[in-house]
């Protein structure tokens, strides 16, 4: 939550203010039993036989004057409040929204793997919803409350010096049970929420996956599923708002023996002589104004424990540290462009090196050819090069320097072109897709990219850069996607360009073209492939299986020592006859 | 829009209205509860204006009347106490479970949308429809019951009671006090459309940032952080400026509807106490001061209520808002029923495309005139460039979509009059794009068969060389994947999708590039077990592996949505056309 609050920085004025302008309009708001008393004591003077001889009537239209401009400036100070207040909660959480984004942007591969989207998507939407409107309502409300009633009991001790008891137990009765229930609520509320966050995964996966989930006949099962979650979530929020629903019936039951207690205690000082009639009336205004403030506070309660919960897990998300390790600048080595220098690679602690003991190098301009079996650890090894994960031992150095360097890490994502294995593409126009290679691309440049990836005639046919891209890059089919993407990695014209299996929604002819195409290209290549075909000709194979290097040379050296890779080639040479 | 508008509005209340009707013993109860509370109440009140009376002065004090008063009272708080209580746990029923209805049927309708609808709608904004709206209608809907009954019952009684006391202050109060109801009208009406606005804004925002999550590994291998900040920091701005708008204008109900009523206090005060000190009689009895109590402390009371009403008036805007965009989604259009259309029971597997055209938009034709004959067991393989139609032809044999016109049939039935489950069924699936859900990897593998023993599904794992890899994770069969199976490699996700298919042995099966994430070794080893499968079944294969694709029966080359050339591998190679241009391209 501290976290949270470090945003109210930028908007204390607004901050300050909001709650400011509404002290004095409760100020106002104070002095109103006051008044009303003196009316009764003062304008109506002696009740003698139940009658008022000496009423003072010019007094009392005085006084109900003063009432309305009490009432006028109340407004004037509140609709004040009321601008300030939302300014700050508007403006508070969209710089949380703002920080959200860019701290979701900022985890590494690896946190995001573990965090899963719908979170972040509840996280940055309906999460900081509710959190604005609690700090809206907070702004406005919360520091009232407390004021009208600590206000009020100070005016009680004023009026009649001996209530003040009667007031501050009332005041600590009512203040045990508002917390009691607060404490209760804010972890339930954070249960149903995370329920909420099922329900959540639940929709999000049925619109992902329609296909699948048609193509099973799952739909009933499914629907059962979200059933049950969905009526978990109702239980769970059914018996939050009940426990929550406690404090207003009760904060009214308390007021009201309070209320009780002081007409008596003041019925015996009235009897004495010591009290007038009209205070006795001041001080019930005074109490009932704490219970209407109290019930408005519970109701905030609610509100803003949600709030908080949400805040908190906003909080979780602000706070987390990317898990990348970035080291401090080092000695400059004399050594190949490229070196994996004895490398290991553990995704979660305990868990099998994904990656175990692999050393190679690259000379510039070298085509490296990644080749292995299926969860083998090619992604990961090229993964490493870009520093999109940390390695558990060993390092990964570009012309001599450790890529963990600080100094390294904004220009090696610019120099490294990457061709992820799954072909993601943004709505918006193909250009801006384009863009994202290199900012300031000419058409030409764009052109020559697509048309080394041998996109430029669909996308010349489909009506050249600006044709619309959906969501998701719906309105191309896989090879077309691949082969854009291939097209976007070309247009910042990398050092280093990594193909991560980019050609397996491409056929062998597209392939192979794109292949030639790349290799005209001055830079050096990573290619990871299944086919032996997509990387017997590079300058180098490095050979994975399950995680360790088992082979490392040309397509010739691998064909004599390396048996793995043999029974690779073999398996897709012998029937098809190379 | 304008002129639709307002009697969509009474669709989506008489809509809201049907939902709530669903618990009426809840709704029933509520409203009861709130008759007693209100009464309860009101008369707390008059029993403290009536004690003050009994504290005229010193030695003027009636302490006997004081005690009966006071057993009154505090009865009278109790049943209010209680009745509140029970209100709220009505009202809380009431509200948690119709948005739990409406998403029920939301998602319900999710299902049966046609998948044209969930290719062409941004996810993300139909996540918000059916989580944040339902929320916020949740919210608006718990305001209303809560305090919209109570408040409105608080007003009549306050205001019978005030006729009757003293009709003068009454009728004052009962002529000053609709102006707070016309202002807290005008501002409601007034910021309605900026709730629109930020509610817009806020489903745009949503699908923006959804996009840049799923594809973020892919913004930052390319550094294009700061081109998605300066995207989202606009639409940021946009949505801070409109919900400052909202936020604001809205809040203005309350001062306003305040400030009428402290005049109205302040009028009663004048009056009344003027009253008093006349000592105008009222029903036969002198005004005193404390009627003048009771007088003050209902105006307070009542205005309370106003105050409420104004504020959850905007509450139920907002929700109402919402409640429009759910409802929006319950009412786009479904895909054909299947009502009335037969079982197609287990198929044989015969497939026959008659004259089919189809396309997604109708710029752009695609499929034209297909017609294409395919008899019961045969291995069918398509080939062809990318972007050439073989998906579709895919999508409109599990009839994902409809064609446009010809029909294809099943065993000689259209598929459009035989049922979509019982069609499904006979199909085994594997896509390139896996897809697979949270849950354990056993879960994922009985989506087909979901009573499949132990025996079954690790005997279907090893055919699908998944076995090796799923033993070696955490748990084996009992690991829990994450969301779209993120720490598996594409590979080991189709593995998955191919031992789903293992396990429940359809008539029919559709490999689309089922093994394109797989490495050849695997794919030699499983593709024994495929033979095995395939065996006797009506098979549809997109593939790029020649391997796959020599030993199937048919070879349909496509091109342009049409295809070009149609035979056995031998034949298409003498051929030299199409086909053997692809197939030669290869090294």
């Amino acid at each position: 939550m501290k976290k949270v609050f470090s945003y109210f920085k930028n908007y204390k004025w607004q901050a300050l203010l909001g709650p400011l302008f509404k002290l004095l309009e409760a100020t106002f708001e104070l002095l109103v039993p006051f008044i009303v008393g003196l009316i009764v004591d003062r304008g109506l003077g002696e009740n003698i036989g139940g009658a008022y001889p000496n009423a003072d009537i010019p007094f009392i239209v005085k006084m109900c004057l003063v009432l309305v401009a009490f009432a006028l400036f109340g407004f004037l100070f509140s609709v004040i409040a009321q601008y300030f207040a939302a300014r700050t909660a508007t403006g508070v959480s969209a710089d949380i929204r703002r920080d959200l984004f860019r701290k979701i942007q900022s985890l590494s591969y690896k946190d995001l793997d573990r965090l899963g989207s719908a979170t972040m998507l509840t996280r940055m939407t309906s999460d900081v919803d509710k959190l604005q409107s609690g700090i809206n309502l907070a702004l406005r409300l919360f520091l009232r409350s407390p004021f009208i009633v600590f206000g009020a009991m100070l005016t009680a001790y004023f009026i009649d010096p001996d209530s003040i008891g009667i007031f501050a137990i009332a005041i600590v009765a009512l203040a045990i049970v508002v917390y009691a229930v607060m404490l209760i609520c804010m972890p339930l509320y954070k249960k149903t929420q995370g329920k909420l966050d099922e329900v959540t995964l639940s929709t999000r996966e049925n619109l992902t996956g329609a296909r699948v989930i048609r193509a099973f006949c799952r739909e009933e099962e499914e629907r059962a599923i979200f059933d049950k979650r969905n009526d978990a979530l109702n239980k769970g929020r059914k018996f939050v708002g009940g426990i929550a629903a406690i404090t207003n019936p009760l904060t009214y039951a308390l007021v009201n023996g309070a209320i009780i207690a002081l007409i008596w205690s003041s019925g015996l000082q009235v009897q004495l002589g010591d009290l007038s009639q009209g205070s006795v009336i001041a001080l019930y205004n005074l109490m009932s104004q704490i219970l209407i403030e109290l019930i408005k506070l519970a109701n905030l309660i609610v509100t803003v424990t949600k709030a908080a919960a949400c805040g908190s897990r906003i909080s979780s998300v602000l706070e987390m540290q990317p898990s990348l390790q970035v080291s401090e600048d080092g000695e400059k080595r004399d050594e190949p462009f490229i070196v994996y220098d004895r490398v290991c690679v553990r995704y979660n602690e305990g868990a099998d090196e994904a990656l175990r003991n692999i050393s190679f190098t690259a000379e510039r301009g070298d085509t490296v050819g990644v080749i292995g079996g299926t969860g083998s650890g090619k992604t990961t090894l090229v993964n490493l090069l870009p520093h999109f994960y940390d390695t558990s031992a060993g390092e990964v150095r570009i012309e001599g320097r450790s890529v963990n360097e600080k100094g390294m890490q904004t220009r090696l994502r610019e120099r490294i072109g990457v061709v992820p294995q799954k072909a993601v593409l943004f709505k918006g126009t193909l250009r801006e897709n384009l863009l994202w290679g290199k900012k300031d691309a000419t058409d030409e440049e764009l052109w020559n990219a697509l048309a080394l990836a041998r996109a430029d005639g669909f996308v010349r046919e489909k009506g050249g850069l600006d044709i619309p891209v959906e969501q998701g890059g719906k309105n191309f089919s896989g090879g077309q996607k691949q082969r854009l993407t291939v097209a976007r990695a070309l247009v910042r014209n990398p050092e280093i360009l990594i193909l991560d299996d980019s050609s397996s929604a491409l056929d062998y002819a597209t392939d192979a073209e794109l292949r030639a195409g790349v290799k005209t290209l001055d830079l050096t290549a990573f290619i990871v492939s299944q086919r032996a075909s997509s990387v017997m000709h590079a300058d180098k194979i490095v050979v994975l299986d399950e995680g360790e290097a088992v082979g490392v040379g040309t397509h010739e050296e691998l064909m004599r020592d390396c048996s793995v890779y043999r029974e690779i080639y073999f398996s897709q040479y012998e029937k098809e006859g190379a | 829009m304008k002129r639709k508008e307002s009697p969509r509005k009474r669709g989506t209340l008489k809509r809201i209205l049907r939902y709530v009707g669903r618990y009426p013993v809840a709704l029933v109860s509520s409203v009861l509860l709130a008759v007693v509370t209100v009464a309860a109440t009101l008369w707390i009140p008059v029993l403290f204006g009536d004690a003050i009376d009994c504290i005229v002065g010193a030695g003027k004090v009636d302490f006997d009347t004081l005690k009966t008063i006071f057993i009154k009272t505090a009865c009278a708080a109790l049943v209010a106490g209680v009745s509140q209580w029970l209100m709220s746990l009505c009202n809380n029923r009431i509200s948690c479970n119709v948005v739990r209805d409406i998403r029920k049927d939301a998602f319900a309708k999710l299902g049966a949308l046609p998948l044209q609808y969930i290719d062409t709608h941004s996810h993300g904004d139909t996540v918000s429809r059916v989580i944040a709206d339902a929320d916020q209608f949740s919210d608006g809907l718990l305001m209303g019951f809560t305090q919209f009954f109570t408040g409105l019952m608080t007003i009549l009684g306050t205001i019978g009671f005030m006729l009757l006391t003293n009709w003068k202050i009454g009728l004052i109060v009962v002529v000053l006090t609709p102006l707070s109801v016309f202002v807290a009208r005008f501002v409601a009406t007034h910021t309605h459309k900026f709730f629109v606005e930020q509610t817009g804004t806020r489903g745009e925002q949503t699908a923006f940032v959804e996009e840049a999550i799923a594809g973020l590994k892919t913004t930052q291998a390319f550094a294009h952080e700061d081109e998605n900040e300066e995207t989202f920091d606009k639409i940021n701005a946009r949505l801070e400026k409109a919900s400052l708008k909202a936020t604001f204008y809205s809040s203005l109900t309350n001062p306003s509807t305040r400030f009428i009523n402290n005049i109205v206090y302040a009028v009663v005060a004048l009056v009344g106490a003027i009253d008093v000190a006349n000592g105008t009689s009222v029903l036969g009895a002198a005004f005193t001061v404390g009627g003048l109590t009771k007088f003050l402390s209902y105006a307070n009371q009542y205005t309370k209520p106003f105050n409420e009403i104004s504020g959850v008036v905007t509450e139920l805007k907002s929700a109402f808002t919402c409640a429009e965009r759910i409802f929006e989604l319950l009412d786009a259009e479904e895909e054909s029923s299947d009502t009335g259309n037969a079982d197609l029971g287990n198929a044989e597997g015969r497939v026959d495309l008659q004259s089919v055209y189809f396309s997604y938009t109708k710029e752009r034709k695609l499929i034209e005139n297909l017609s294409l004959s395919v008899p019961r067991g045969r291995r069918v393989a398509i080939v062809g460039r990318t972007g050439s139609g073989k998906t579709t032809l895919i999508n409109l044999l599990m009839r994902f979509y409809d064609v446009t016109d010809g029909a294809v049939k099943i065993d000689g039935n259209d598929l459009r009059e035989i049922t979509r489950r019982s069609l499904r069924r006979n199909y085994g699936m594997v896509l390139q794009e896996t897809w697979l859900k949270k849950g354990t990897v056993r879960e994922n593998l009985c989506m087909g068969k979901p009573n499949a023993t132990d025996e079954e599904i690790v005997q279907a794992a090893k055919a699908a060389r998944a076995h090796g890899f799923i033993k070696r994770m955490e748990k084996g069969y009992d690991t829990e994947l994450s969301e779209e199976g993120g720490g598996l490699s594409e590979g080991q996700k189709q593995l998955l999708c191919i031992t789903r298919v293992m396990l429940c042995l359809p008539p029919m099966l559709i490999l689309d590039e089922a093994t394109s994430s797989i490495d050849t070794r695997t794919e030699r080893k499983i593709s024994e077990a495929f033979e095995t499968l395939m065996q006797g079944r009506t098979t549809f294969i997109v593939a790029h592996r020649l391997s796959t694709i020599v030993n199937a029966d048919t070879i349909l080359v496509m091109e342009n949505g049409s295809v070009v050339e149609q035979g056995a591998h031998e034949e298409l190679l003498q051929r030299n056309g199409a086909y053997a241009q692809l197939y030669y391209a290869k090294g």
